[in-house]
């Protein structure tokens, strides 16, 4: 217990420390600090799960089993790879001028209190608190997409801000037939919002009440994960930010909104007879893969781009769980882990490749690899992994998503072969002139994140090559809790 | 016929509802406010008659917050800053507003539609008013979509959360204290985002016309 | 058909014929105070029609027989309305004759025909006028029917009598339907009768002028009719108003004697009735006429909502 005091305490001390010292030439060591030790109190807790079990404490308000502590502990990984990132590139944002102190401590700042509201929605039991760490989330990083005050950013913020309120007033309301379901049963006193206690009378809760108000709360999260077509807000507001916030969205932000979705669906399938959710979150999914693939190949900004893949993946998450099952399950979790982890290290790279170039637009952006080697080899390998290319983890999930679908069912497969082969087509045809060929950037003034990149991109190649026993046992064991099984 | 306590609550409702077709229907932004100060009055007022006839302690703090945060402050902050952003304009809408308020009618019929059947099964006094509540959310929304500037958004936005709260406190006794107190942080905090925010675009765009945030378009 | 029906029946009538006039004096009177000005004398209406009496009456050379006609066909029709709005009793044989909708006709009888006399004699205030009128009542009359609705619904009835009778008879009870419909009404009858914010009566501006326009052409016997229908259509929105929504104290079918009591209990609902109305009048300014459609499709949004909400919560 006392590790997941210390996974929400720390980054919300944090958050007070850099609020006061974030513009002081330390504030990135200390931001990497508090990062670090999130990440460490998450391995611990981790390992306890794996020992012990599932723990439900604190009045039981929070509740962690095996699928949000894989998750924590992912969130806290990226959240500390990325400060190791932000570090050198916010020193070249600074230089050139972008970034004034105000602005660096109100990054800084907010940075850790939405890794505090990302852990308090991933560990809290109660589904009205994971609203509000939701809303909460949104509300941190909407004045950090609009730092840079251009009009740009500016209406990406709105939009974001906008979009995503009212997305998630759509899930309040869903929240609040779920309660409305569950006081019959429980009553008023008995916390008829902890999760834990609606899995233990699911299949007694009203299915009118549970069908609406799964649609309602997939509408909103769905908003939040970035589900055509509630995604509008997602392209503007991942490109316009500072990278390590888009890193930080894509990679992490859309993993939790899609917990909280993973979280209902159970619900729902305890109380449905029928394949309702799964069925619905399938639709959704779909859409979102091609409806992503088609817009992918008209973009000219490199971080819209790879923003829209972040959206067609993440609606392949959302396909594998609504199909329903054991492998697509795992399928998913899987996916989810690999593409936090090879997104942000794509959006490493293109953000030091953006700097270098002075530009996002991809056409105004060649030959990375003669400059700094680094940079363009990573955003090359980082391209390949999120394609799907072997032996990259991607691949593996995509494999076994497909599979499963074409089993199961196969109208959908030539739909997703398609969606995914455009994908792969137009992102491999705009990164290849960007990374090879002649040259038009300079090098920058400070060495570029090397280690992050590489970390990542290695931890995802490794989870296609060969994953580890416990780690193969513990997204059995979460896929199961998903599955319904 | 139901009890005092049933009708009273039915009363609010339809006040609620009136007032969200108020918002929809004016033109002057000071109006807009003062609505939603309403809103909040009657909102306040629902949740002591629901306190009091149905002996929920907690439910007397729920209408304390909603009188300190959307009576006084949330109104306050909005009047402050409509003086400092000098705003002068009426509201302009994207439709006339006519053509809204017959789309506000079939979003209301939609809405009794759809809660039509839940309202049965809720075991609370005021289990008619779930309807109401989802009728008032979608004219918020409605009133959101189809307004060029920001202000009216804003106070769109928070209708609806407005419209949120009265689902929860008629549709079952109200959440858990913790969870009312969390929405209610969010909201507040929201609100001075969005000040913010709004200072920031009339810097850029020396005008609050949403439309000048619209440039982001696919290409 | 009794004794008593009888009488209720004449003395409705009677009262509407002779009160009307006094209702406006008073509206007139109560607006004066509350723009501090000196108020008219309460009688000054009926000195004015007795004046417009012993007047000729000029009538333009290419009049129709129409022209002529209409002033006694619009004040017929009011006080037949009159005659079927339970003021004072709901024991009036007319009302079995005639219920909430043909009381809607009867209006727009009255309507029709005015509109009609307002064009024939082929001035161009006529016609503004009676276009403008059309466009009220075009958009009017269904916020009415609207409101009735609402009421019937709630009592099962559309004659005025059986709504009064149900309504009165019930234990009070707050019906959220019956307010939203309450707005409607008002808005709706703000606009029929002219009256700021849609028309002001005493203007004869032609940019704003509705009612006035129409009557231009009048002088002498006819625009004393017409004078005497306004104030009489005036009465009956308020009686209907009432009926609708301040049931108590009109006297029952098996209540004779209710009649004493209902007397002075109708003065004074209608003395606090025109003193609102006195007060809306000053506090509102007149909307530009072409906001009058969305004024008046606000009324009937108004009054479809309280039917779904009738249905909705079942009150």
């Amino acid at each position: 217990m006392e590790a997941l005091l210390a996974i929400l305490g720390i980054p919300l001390a944090g958050a007070a420390v850099l609020g006061l010292v974030g513009h002081r030439d330390f504030a990135a060591a200390v931001n990497i600090g508090f990062s670090l030790a999130t990440f460490v109190a998450s391995a611990v807790l981790t390992a306890q799960i794996v020992a012990d079990g599932p723990i439900l404490v604190l009045q039981q308000q929070f509740f962690v089993d095996s699928l949000n502590v894989f998750l924590v502990t992912l969130t806290a990984f990226v959240g500390f790879t990325t400060a190791l990132f932000a570090r050198p590139y916010m020193r070249v944002e600074r230089d050139h001028g972008k970034m004034t102190p105000p602005r660096m401590r109100l990054f800084h700042s907010m940075y850790q209190l939405f890794s505090f509201t990302m852990l308090l929605a991933l560990t809290t039991n109660n589904m009205g608190l994971l609203w509000v760490a939701m809303e909460a989330a949104t509300l941190a990083t909407v004045l950090l997409v609009a730092v840079y005050r251009t009009p740009a950013s500016l209406e990406a913020a709105w939009k974001y801000f906008i979009l995503c309120g009212v997305g998630i007033a759509q899930a309040l309301f869903g929240t609040i037939l779920l309660y409305l379901a569950a006081e019959r049963l429980i009553g008023a006193e008995g916390g008829g919002l902890l999760w834990t206690n609606l899995d233990a009378v699911k299949h007694q809760l009203e299915p009118t009440v549970i069908a609406l108000a799964f649609v309602f709360l997939l509408v909103g999260y769905g908003t939040k994960v970035g589900l055509a077509p509630l995604h509008n807000w997602l392209p503007d507001a991942h490109a316009e930010g500072p990278t390590p916030i888009s890193a930080v969205l894509s990679g992490l932000l859309l993993n939790v909104a899609l917990y909280a979705v993973l979280r209902c669906k159970v619900l729902a399938d305890g109380a449905l007879d029928s394949r309702f959710a799964g069925e619905l979150m399938m639709g959704f999914g779909l859409l979102s893969v091609v409806l992503a693939a088609f817009f992918l190949s008209r973009q000219r900004d490199i971080k819209r781009m790879f923003a829209y893949s972040s959206i067609e993946h993440m609606g392949l998450v959302t396909f594998a769980f609504g199909m329903g099952g054991a492998v697509a399950s795992f399928a998913g979790l899987l996916h989810m882990t690999v593409h936090s982890l090879v997104k942000s290290a794509i959006f490493f790279a293109v953000g030091h490749a953006a700097q270098k170039a002075g530009t996002q637009v991809m056409d105004d952006i060649r030959g990375l690899v003669r400059v700094n080697p680094v940079v363009g080899w990573g955003l090359m390998i980082g391209t390949l992994a999120i394609l799907g290319m072997p032996p990259f983890g991607v691949f593996a999930s995509e494999f076994l998503i497909l599979t499963t679908a074409m089993r199961e069912f196969p109208w959908t497969t030539p739909l997703l072969l398609l969606a995914l082969g455009v994908a792969f087509a137009a992102v491999l045809a705009k990164v290849q002139p960007m990374v090879f060929g002649e040259t038009n950037v300079k090098p920058l003034a400070h060495p570029p994140a090397i280690v992050p990149v590489f970390v990542h991109l290695g931890l995802a190649l490794l989870l296609g090559l060969y994953i580890p026993p416990y780690l193969e046992g513990w997204y059995r064991q979460a896929a199961r809790l998903v599955a319904g099984g | 016929m139901p009890g005092l306590v049933t009708q009273l609550i039915n009363l609010f409702a339809a006040l609620l509802l009136l007032l969200s077709f108020g918002l929809l229907a004016q033109r002057r932004v000071l109006s807009l406010i003062h609505l939603f100060t309403l809103q909040g009055l009657t909102l306040t007022a629902s949740t002591t008659a629901m306190a009091f006839f149905t002996g929920q302690p907690h439910l007397y703090w729920s209408a304390a917050i909603t009188l300190a945060l959307k009576v006084l402050l949330m109104p306050w902050l909005l009047h402050r800053m409509i003086e400092r952003l000098n705003v002068r304009w009426d509201v302009e809408t994207l439709i006339n507003i006519p053509a809204t308020m017959l789309i506000g009618i079939v979003l209301v019929i939609f809405a009794f539609n759809l809660a039509a059947p839940i309202s049965g099964l809720s075991a609370s006094v005021a289990r008619g008013t779930l309807g109401i509540a989802l009728a008032c959310v979608l004219l918020s929304f409605l009133m959101m979509i189809t307004r060029t500037k920001a202000i009216p958004q804003v106070i769109g936005f928070l209708a609806m959360e407005n419209a949120l709260f009265f689902a929860a406190t008629s549709a079952t006794y109200g959440m858990p204290m913790v969870v009312e107190l969390g929405i209610a942080l969010d909201v507040l905090v929201a609100l001075i985002i969005l000040g913010v925010f709004m200072f920031q675009i009339r810097e850029q765009f020396d005008s609050l016309d949403i439309r000048h945030l619209e440039q982001l378009k696919e290409d | 058909m009794t004794v008593y029906s009888f009488v209720a029946q004449l003395l409705a009538v009677l009262i509407a014929v002779a009160g009307a006039p006094l209702l406006t004096g008073w509206i007139n009177q109560c607006r004066a105070w509350l723009q501090n000005k000196s108020a008219p004398p309460l009688l000054l209406p009926y000195r004015t029609l007795h004046k417009l009496f012993w007047k000729e009456s000029v009538v333009a050379d290419g009049a129709s027989p129409l022209f002529r006609a209409a002033p006694y066909i619009v004040f017929g029709a009011m006080v037949l309305a009159c005659g079927i709005v339970p003021s004072l009793s709901t024991d009036l044989p007319l009302a079995a004759a005639a219920d909430a909708i043909a009381l809607v006709g009867l209006f727009a009888l009255a309507r029709v025909f005015i509109s009609l006399a307002a064009m024939d004699i082929g001035t161009a205030f006529g016609t503004l006028g009676a276009r403008r009128e059309m466009l009220v009542g075009f958009l009017a009359e269904p916020a009415l029917l609207m409101v009735l609705f609402t009421a019937a619904f709630i009592t099962q009835s559309t004659s005025l009598a059986n709504i009064v009778e149900t309504i009165s008879g019930q234990e009070f009870a707050i019906y959220p339907s019956l307010a939203f419909a309450g707005v409607a009404f008002a808005m709706v009858s703000l606009a029929e009768n002219a009256r700021v914010p849609v028309d002001n009566p005493a203007t004869h501006l032609e940019l704003t002028m509705i009612h006035e326009a129409m009557i231009l052409e009048y002088s002498g016997r006819h625009l004393a009719l017409i004078e005497w229908a306004a104030s009489l259509k005036l009465f009956a929105y308020s009686s209907i108003g009432l009926a609708i929504f301040f049931p108590w104290g009109i006297a029952h079918v098996h209540e004779p004697v209710g009649m004493l009591l209902a007397l002075p209990v109708l003065v004074a609902k209608l003395a606090i009735g025109g003193a609102a109305l006195a007060l809306i009048e000053t506090l509102s300014a007149k909307m530009r006429i072409f906001r009058v459609p969305e004024f008046l499709a606000g009324a009937f949004l108004l009054a479809v909502i309280g039917i779904l909400v009738h249905f909705l919560l079942g009150a």
